[in-house]
């Protein structure tokens, strides 16, 4: 689309639930030229971290918020003019916008409303399509078969009044997904509305990258033929399972993972829990796990190693005051992971963190988490030990740092010494533990010391401070 | 058999293995009835199971309340259905209410002659149905169909609520189809689909069900595949019938022959746009008389029913968005 007229950029959308996003980076600055679809800037949200697109082309005639600051969704960014336009309509904002004013006096877009067209001046994602304005709406329908299949509208050419997208269509479309390439200026649609346990949603078309990233919008049912071998069978992939193959792709093409293991002698651990359980089942109704304890204790070890609750945002190193503890739960058909957040645990003890341990994994198994059941994580913990497994090298949940795994507590030979100082053979509970961190942040030195740090919290737990 | 033989058959059924059934109203005895449904009915169980009642609505339904309290199951003939408004009072205020005041069933039937379509006027054409529909403890029938017909009735007159069958004038003659001999009962509370279609769900009852079957036949010729979901019963009605068509189809009609505002047809499509707004595709529209009296003049009368072309128009209208 060759502008005529100034169009703003804002804030997109992404995803539901998402209310505001981060400038990583401006990739493109004042008075530069753009075309349309290129990458204009980079943004950060607690779902996605992605490049929006030019909504047209142009000169960048104006950039109203700066990188590191964290605006709602709908906010102007920065205005597209047409080439040879003149300087910056002062009345708009000044230029370098406080954080308030910024939000408050430019809300000409609806705050949290979808990236629905908002004449004259489309938001980065609406489509271009020359359906005109009706082409955007998406009836009930459409929108559910488009989050259930991972479809993007606007791929989708649409029959309906004014070139709509009708169920017939999408369903023609889920049909025969990718049996013909959309053409490539169709591909800037509308975010299609996300199913709210799907770690990531529909972004606009990444741009081609060396990194061989999946890209999420077009059906990867592409591939499949119709005719499957002798012997094989189609499954349609759903848009869970599409979420996390597009999000754990990202994470390690995101960060250097590299894992550091520790085995921890469980004997005290065992012994408390084994005195707490009644107590805790009788009067709570709660089960102290291992898990709880270990996530107690990781919390506690957090404290002093923020680089590792921390994150890499843009240039900047971000650390925080508390933990969000996410963990890894593998839903009821085994066909799914999802990973609730348990917020501010830095102020629960060894009940408490059980306590919601248990209710976020049984509502994440229930489906009933809500969509902040989701968010804002700062480190995760998986638990792959349920099944025996005593290795294993998880991958990271974006954009966090890192991630701990836990695995079976086995009986082991193990040299302790005894009273007089002599080596012993004895039989401990063992469980191991692994750190994989994003080597960009954390050097294996400091995770080495934290895992250090996080056995001698285990083994030597203290009875009395739960 | 005709609608209205098929009426006039269910009824004579019940009366035969049911002692407790008797008919009264305005000239059903000796003439038979204003249309004839009960034309035979007194030379078979004479005088006092085929009661001639004064001009009194309110006698009739007050005295049917009465004896169905005491144990009878009486059958009332509102000889129109506009009538029924004079007997308010004792339908709506004691039989509708009797069951939860007092715990005591009240098996009334009272059959309403409904619907225009022959220059009745005002005060002869109308379709109350809904006025009903909102009164809690009332049941509402409305037979689109000879075999419905029958066996709604019996299933009416068996069941231990206040129930308004209101039978289609408009079809009484000119609805001809194979109806069953023997006795049977049709449930209430679960719709027929008279059409099956996979483009547009019609929903609807009574006579509409042929204008838009007759709307269905014509669309056919331009690829418009129309499904229609006949209720058969409002109170109750089939929610899931109809959820599942729309599920099916995206899209939706709902019409009837009564006015538009407050009309049943309302309550169908907050009932979708409360449980299947994820299956909806489109804009759900709604086709019923305007919001005025019946005219008397049929050229007025015709713009004032909805027609098969009305139906023709508002189905391509759905199908096309």
């Amino acid at each position: 689309m060759a502008t005529t007229s100034t169009i703003d950029v804002v804030m997109p959308q992404m995803g539901v639930s998402v209310s505001e996003g981060t400038i990583t980076k401006w990739l493109k600055q004042e008075g530069e030229p753009i075309e349309a679809d290129e990458s204009l800037l980079e943004i950060s949200t607690d779902k996605v971290d992605t490049e929006v697109p030019s909504p047209g082309s142009g000169v960048v005639q104006q950039i109203l918020v700066q990188e590191g600051e964290t605006v709602e969704v709908g906010t102007k960014l920065a205005v597209i003019a047409p080439v040879g336009a003149e300087a910056p309509a002062v009345e708009e904002a000044p230029p370098e916008p406080a954080e308030a004013p910024a939000v408050e006096e430019e809300t000409p877009e609806p705050e949290a409303a979808p990236p629905a067209p908002t004449p004259p001046a489309p938001s980065p994602v609406a489509a271009d399509g020359n359906g005109g304005g009706e082409k955007t709406f998406v009836s009930p329908v459409v929108a559910r078969i488009a989050s259930e299949h991972g479809v993007d509208v606007g791929q989708v050419s649409g029959t309906g009044r004014g070139g709509r997208v009708t169920k017939k269509d999408i369903l023609a479309f889920v049909e025969s997904a990718g049996a013909q390439q959309p053409p490539p200026q169709e591909q800037a649609a509308p975010a299609v509305p996300e199913a709210p346990p799907a770690p990531v949603p529909a972004q606009p078309e990444p741009e081609p990258e060396p990194a061989p990233a999946a890209p999420l919008a077009p059906a990867p049912a592409a591939a499949a033929q119709p005719e499957a071998e002798p012997g094989e069978s189609y499954e349609p992939m759903t848009a869970m399972r599409r979420g996390i193959a597009e999000h754990m792709r990202r994470s390690l093409d995101t960060s250097a993972h590299v894992t550091s293991a520790i085995e921890v002698d469980m004997s005290r651990v065992v012994a408390i829990r084994k005195k707490l359980k009644a107590e805790y089942q009788k009067s709570y109704g709660v089960n102290p796990t291992y898990l709880a304890f270990v996530a107690r204790a990781t919390v506690e070890t957090l404290r002093d190693y923020p680089w590792i609750n921390g994150e890499l945002r843009g240039d900047q190193i971000v650390t925080r005051n508390y933990v969000n503890l996410g963990f890894a739960v593998e839903l009821a058909d085994g066909k799914g992971l999802i990973v609730p957040v348990v917020r501010h645990t830095e102020g629960l003890n060894l009940l408490g963190m059980a306590r919601s341990i248990s209710d976020i994994a049984q509502r994440a198994r229930d489906k009933k988490l809500l969509p902040d059941d989701v968010q804002g994580g700062t480190f995760t913990i998986t638990n792959p030990g349920g099944y025996g497994t005593f290795h294993g090298t998880p991958v990271i949940s974006q954009p966090q740092a890192a991630i701990l795994g836990t695995y079976a507590v086995v009986k082991r030979p193990w040299v302790i010494q005894d009273d007089r100082g002599e080596d012993v053979i004895a039989i401990r509970p063992i469980m191991n533990l692994t750190l994989t961190y994003d080597h960009r942040l954390v050097d294996g030195a400091l995770a080495g010391r934290f895992l250090r740090d996080l056995r001698e919290k285990l083994e030597s737990w203290d009875e009395d401070s739960y | 058999m005709t609608y209205l033989q098929a009426i006039s058959d269910g009824l004579r059924q019940e009366m035969r293995r049911d002692k407790r059934v008797f008919v009264i109203g305005e000239d059903v005895g000796v003439y038979g009835g204003a249309f004839k449904v009960t034309l035979g009915f007194q030379e078979e169980f004479g005088p006092w199971r085929v009661i001639d009642a004064p001009l009194s609505e309110t006698a009739i339904v007050g005295g049917c309340t009465g004896a169905a309290i005491m144990g009878m199951r009486p059958v009332a003939e509102m000889q129109f259905a506009d009538f029924i408004s004079c007997a308010w009072d004792h339908l709506v205020t004691v039989a509708a209410k009797q069951r939860w005041r007092a715990g005591t069933p009240v098996p009334i039937t009272v059959r309403l002659p409904s619907g225009g379509g022959f220059s009745g006027g005002p005060f002869h054409s109308q379709n109350p149905e809904s006025s009903f529909a909102h009164i809690p403890g009332l049941k509402v029938i409305c037979p689109a169909t000879p075999e419905d017909a029958k066996g709604l009735l019996a299933t009416a007159i068996q069941d231990p609520n206040p129930c308004l069958y209101f039978e289609h004038k408009h079809l009484y003659r000119r609805l001809k189809a194979e109806v069953p001999e023997e006795r049977y009962e049709t449930p209430f509370g679960k719709a027929r689909v008279h059409r099956e279609g996979e483009d547009v769900s019609v929903i609807t009852w009574g006579a509409m069900v042929h204008t838009a079957d007759e709307a269905a036949q014509q669309l056919e010729g331009d690829g418009i595949s129309v499904e229609i979901v006949d209720l058969r019963t409002l109170i109750p009605w089939d929610k899931q019938a109809v959820l599942e068509s729309v599920s099916k189809t995206s899209k939706v009609v709902v019409l009837h022959e009564d006015t538009h505002t407050g009309g049943f047809g309302g309550e169908i499509a907050a009932t979708i746009a409360e449980e299947a707004f994820e299956d909806l595709d489109a804009p759900l529209k709604r086709i019923a008389a305007p919001d005025t009296p019946v005219p008397f003049s049929p050229v007025l009368e015709k713009a004032y029913i909805p027609q098969v072309e009305d139906v023709v128009a508002g189905i391509k209208e759905v199908a096309e968005y």
